[in-house]
């Protein structure tokens, strides 16, 4: 088993929060890996520090073999063209139509004629169920389950080697998680591609992941295949994948 | 008092020096970047439009009653020892040394750098700069280098219009009001003109340029938290660019001409 991503005791700080507390994390080519955890538990500081948009303050990130932390402008160049992200909210380029959002990375970065990327664009919208009409719409004027095919439709126009989900159905009705979901195993499994998602809808974990690991306070305290995640047999995945307000994870709240 | 005076000072110096560091280096890494390509020439245009353009009825109307109101005042002044023919010259002085390129570039900082702050912030808190990065596109050179560049370039060309139309005010306020001879007036003016006092002037207007584009574009950049973390840094880049602008423009002034 060749590994994609693998992650050696990565570990990041805020003033004297210590968010990620040393993760160690391997992750196969093709493979979906799904991590599971509470708000605020450090799932989006581990996805920006693969991205490279995060430096941590110690450990080792390699992709491909390749060791990413401390890289400099040109190499991290490089290993950004092999990511496609979708982010939580979308983050579509407001100020450009969508079909501009889409062909954005391969006009701006990869230096596609524009013609060229409209025709990519069209297409990779019409992958997430979005006819050629609403590549003239302005994202403002899309609803959020749209937004987020239109996100989709970006992340995986330059067709990249791994792909990174942040949060994909949040903020959706049921139906429309589903279809996002869907979208994304289409997606991942007509591109190939590996695939790292972070997440708090177990609907959607069980539904992308092929493995499962979960962060709670810092660390990862179980991975494993999705099938094995109901019998864990650890306190902690239990309660949250249950939804359990009781149990050994006590939320930051006073009581009522 | 629970916190001693002199601990509050220090406090406060060293917030100011860190802010200080903070700007420095983020301009120095803008610089860094203007110089190697790729130049997004689209993106150039677009902010030059945007900030020289769309400037030019307000800094117009700026300067048409600061010259307005420049002759009307001197005349009192001077009249009171018979000096009245030096006014046209203390209007074009005036405009091109001080007034044009300071009034022009507070009126863009109050426009210009608020948009800038309030869009980078925005893009910055709804994650639009790190899709730029996921999408191989460096976030500095794509906002941060086009707007400084534009700023530099535009605000010279700005002023240049203030001056004129300035002048002009200048001139129907004394033709029409204080009973000069509009061809005197005139020749008046360009007479005693000297090249230094438009040129020290547009330098300025080209420092203060990148002053208020950096303060937008570094405000923005830095912005957190959602709305209120947009509005405060709105706020820090109208508040920083203009005390920068005016304390700049003592310092220039004083390179040009202190003996």
């Amino acid at each position: 088993m060749s590994r994609k991503i693998s992650l050696k005791g990565v570990t990041k700080s805020f003033g004297p929060k210590r968010v990620l507390q040393g993760i160690d994390l391997d992750v196969a080519r093709g493979e979906s890996v799904v991590v599971i955890g509470g708000s605020g538990t450090g799932k989006s500081v581990l996805l920006k520090c693969i991205l490279g948009l995060m430096r941590p303050d110690s450990g080792s990130i390699r992709i491909d073999d390749e060791e990413t932390v401390g890289l400099g402008d040109n190499g991290r160049n490089r290993v950004t063209r092999k990511f496609g992200m979708l982010f939580q909210g979308g983050a579509l380029f407001d100020s450009l139509r969508v079909w501009e959002n889409v062909a954005f990375g391969p006009i701006q970065s990869d230096g596609m004629a524009a013609d060229q990327a409209h025709e990519v664009a069209i297409a990779k919208l019409g992958a997430v169920g979005l006819g050629p009409e609403v590549g003239e719409l302005f994202p403002a004027e899309l609803s959020g389950g749209m937004q987020k095919r239109v996100a989709l439709a970006r992340a995986i126009a330059r067709e990249p080697e791994i792909i990174f989900f942040d949060e994909p159905t949040t903020g959706l009705d049921p139906i429309m998680a589903d279809v996002i979901n869907n979208l994304i195993v289409k997606s991942v499994s007509d591109l190939g591609a590996t695939a790292v998602s972070i997440t708090h809808d177990m609907a959607s974990a069980r539904k992308i992941g092929h493995r499962i690991a979960m962060l709670y306070d810092g660390r990862l305290i179980w991975q494993g295949p999705t099938s094995d995640i109901d019998r864990s047999s650890n306190p902690y995945v239990d309660q949250f994948i249950h939804g359990r307000a009781e149990g050994p994870i006590q939320m930051q709240v006073r009581s009522l | 008092m629970s916190v001693p005076l002199i601990t509050l000072l220090g406090r406060m110096t060293l917030a100011f020096l860190e802010s200080v560091g903070a700007v420095t280096t983020f301009a120095m890494q803008a610089v860094r970047y203007a110089l190697q390509p790729p130049w997004y020439r689209q993106q150039i245009l677009r902010q030059m439009l945007e900030i020289g353009y769309y400037s030019l009825p307000v800094v117009g109307l700026t300067a048409i009653f600061t010259g307005m109101v420049l002759a009307l005042q001197s005349y009192t002044g001077f009249s009171r020892f018979s000096a009245e023919s030096a006014i046209p010259n203390v209007v074009v002085v005036s405009l091109t040394r001080e007034l044009g390129p300071v009034l022009a570039g507070l009126m863009v900082a109050g426009r210009v750098g608020a948009a800038m702050a309030a869009e980078i912030g925005t893009m910055r808190v709804t994650e639009q700069v790190d899709a730029l990065t996921t999408l191989s596109t460096n976030p500095f050179k794509y906002l941060v280098v086009p707007r400084l560049l534009a700023g530099i370039v535009t605000l010279p060309f700005l002023v240049l219009v203030a001056d004129i139309i300035g002048v002009m005010g200048g001139w129907l306020v004394g033709v029409y009001k204080l009973d000069f001879n509009d061809i005197a007036y005139l020749r008046n003016t360009i007479d005693f003109l000297q090249f230094q006092d438009v040129f020290s002037g547009l330098v300025k207007a080209a420092v203060f340029g990148f002053l208020i584009t950096l303060m937008g574009c570094y405000h923005g950049y830095n912005s957190r938290g959602g709305a209120q973390g947009v509005g405060a840094a709105t706020t820090n880049a109208v508040v920083s660019a203009s005390i920068l602008i005016l304390t700049f423009n003592y310092f220039i002034t004083e390179a040009f001409f202190a003996r």
